[in-house]
């Protein structure tokens, strides 16, 4: 099918509105004929993952945008950076990559992003409201967006969320349209214990799971407590997003557009029905660690996505619930997170607990992007599964998973613990 | 016996090499190495494999929306895949070669092709895909030696 186009379309894409344009609407046009697009659809707002990576065809590409011109033609927030911006120097980031990271970083706002640098935009500035249609990347953003604000989006590739950016326009496919936003498998919690429901681990749990099962169809979850917090489903919608290709979930009586199973499946029905109990989630939890408990410990990294407010609140009370024990000596505490909830931070008053345990913050980047953690680095605890499941490949390291309290109380032993964890009581 | 497979060009172009075919789905950022080319997703059945050059066919990317980046960054450097078949439509590799087309004027061919045609393919076979979308299939056993098939 060849995408028909609007005389704007045309015209940007006969370059008469610059050359940034015309490369962009070029990407775009090819694209549509991907997604089988019979042609193009405005977005409002844009949320830019291609300025992560550090790699010289990324900064190639941005700085040849930026020279031909490129302005954002949509309100459009940015991604972290390969570098925080502040505290690179004390990190021993090598001079030579935070000059290029920089380079990444002024061209975006040269287009006129927004310097948001954050992987959980939606806890932060320009939050999409409900049925809006957007253009986003970063995998576990584009989820989260999808399905528990409601906003619309495909999951855009790096570059690609740039030039709907610029040009404000995307294939009319996928994700945007209502009737591609059914669920198609059911998932039904079966005989979980209320207590395991309500720990933040059993999220991770199922996000892991789940994207397994499903890869790229839209699962519905019957059985979610309904005051599932948003930190909760950010954590499951990070890690069904990396072990799957999930871009939309719905949970019954928890997202906005699964307020019952008819909504949730738009009056058809689902065309598998799995049961999840008690040893499926317990599997996935454990497939999550590659070490055993006991295993020496180098380092604690949370806040994969960025840590919010609510997090780090969390955070304080598990280094309270400690009563004064401190670090073990030679393990590292990094919390990764943006500026927006650094800033509530320190108008807060609890930033001394987690500062004089140890706890060092890393600002607008990711340890997968920017090297700050040691290469001599064996042994990472982490709260997050997306961080779990990526870091074997990305940093050479072994992975523990647990929860907050996990990790707390195993950086402080100096060695994997689940003592803490409701998987040894349940 | 060499048999030809049509599959549906998302990217069209020329190439050829022999298949690396993965059963299970891979996320490019996170899962390969740009620089190598080696898969580095140690949950992944083909982890430690180089898939430079080759003809990499698997069911579908996942993950990670840096997938693309990476791509781009392979093609750059010359340690992309010759070609990519998967069964559904990946627009996150789609996109990577398209830009890298744009960009370096390179191209990576990426081909969609049915469930039947993926499991037909083997590793090691030597396939040769052209712009209308055909992949001519050599099997492995009737290639392997025949370094003329590799030129």
């Amino acid at each position: 099918m060849s995408v028909s186009l609007t005389e704007k379309d045309k015209k940007i894409l006969s370059g008469r509105t610059g050359a940034a344009a015309r490369l962009a609407m070029s990407i775009l046009v090819r694209m549509a004929e991907v997604y089988d697009a019979p042609r193009l659809m405005d977005v409002t707002q844009a949320h830019i993952d291609g300025c992560a990576l550090m790699c010289d065809s990324g900064l190639e590409f941005a700085e040849t945008l930026v020279a031909r011109g490129a302005r954002v033609s949509v309100p459009t927030t940015l991604n972290m950076i390969p570098l925080d911006l502040q505290n690179w120097r004390k990190q021993n980031v090598p001079e030579e990559f935070a000059k290029k990271a920089g380079r990444i970083a002024s061209s975006y706002l040269a287009m006129g992003c927004v310097p948001t640098w954050t992987c959980a935009p939606y806890q932060g500035y320009l939050t999409p409201r409900f049925g809006q249609q957007i253009a986003w990347g970063e995998s576990n953003a584009i989820v989260y967006a999808n399905s528990v604000l409601g906003a619309r989006t495909n999951r855009y590739g790096d570059y690609m969320d740039i030039c709907a950016a610029i040009t404000g326009r995307v294939p009319e496919s996928g994700l945007h349209l209502k009737q591609n936003r059914k669920g198609q498998v059911l998932l039904r919690l079966a005989n979980i214990a209320p207590q395991l429901l309500r720990d933040d681990t059993i999220y991770v749990a199922l996000g892991h799971l789940m994207g397994g099962l499903v890869q790229e169809r839209i699962p519905v979850i019957e059985g979610l407590p309904l005051n599932a917090t948003g930190d909760q489903l950010k954590s499951l919608g990070a890690a069904a997003a990396s072990s799957g290709a999930v871009g939309l979930f719905h949970a019954i009586g928890v997202t906005p557009e699964a307020a019952t199973l008819e909504e949730a499946f738009q009056g058809g029905s689902a065309k598998e029905v799995i049961d999840v109990n008690y040893t499926d989630l317990r599997k996935a939890w454990s497939e999550l660690s590659t070490v055993e408990e006991g295993a020496r410990l180098d380092a604690i990294v949370l806040g994969c996505p960025h840590f919010s407010y609510g997090e780090f609140q969390q955070l304080a009370r598990c280094i309270e619930d400690e009563k004064g024990r401190s670090l073990h000596r030679g393990v590292r505490v990094l919390v990764l997170t943006s500026q927006t909830s650094y800033a509530l931070l320190q108008r807060g008053n609890f930033i001394d607990t987690l500062l004089d345990f140890g706890v060092e913050i890393a600002l607008d980047t990711c340890v997968f992007h920017s090297p700050i953690i040691s290469p001599h680095t064996k042994v990472i605890m982490t709260n997050s599964g997306k961080f779990a499941y990526y870091a074997p490949g990305e940093l050479g390291v072994q992975v523990a998973f647990g929860g907050m309290k996990d990790c707390i109380h195993s950086a402080i032993e100096g060695v994997v613990s689940w003592e803490k964890s409701i998987w040894k009581r349940y | 016996m060499e048999k030809i497979l049509i599959g549906r060009p998302l990217v069209a172009g020329e190439a050829k090499g022999r298949a690396i075919v993965s059963r299970q789905p891979l996320s490019f950022w996170g899962g390969l190495n740009p620089g190598t080319g080696e898969v580095i997703d140690r949950r992944h059945e083909l982890s430690g494999v180089i898939v430079a050059e080759k003809v990499f066919v698997l069911p579908q990317g996942k993950g990670s929306s840096t997938g693309s980046a990476v791509l781009v960054e392979g093609i750059r450097v010359g340690t992309a895949p010759a070609a990519i078949i998967t069964v559904r439509a990946d627009p996150i590799l789609a996109l990577g070669a398209i830009v890298a087309d744009e960009l370096y004027h390179r191209t990576v061919p990426v081909l969609v092709l049915s469930q039947e045609g993926f499991d037909s393919i083997n590793d090691g076979d030597y396939l040769v895909i052209k712009p209308d979308g055909r992949i001519e299939v050599r099997p492995y056993r009737e290639s392997s030696g025949d370094e003329s098939w590799d030129s």
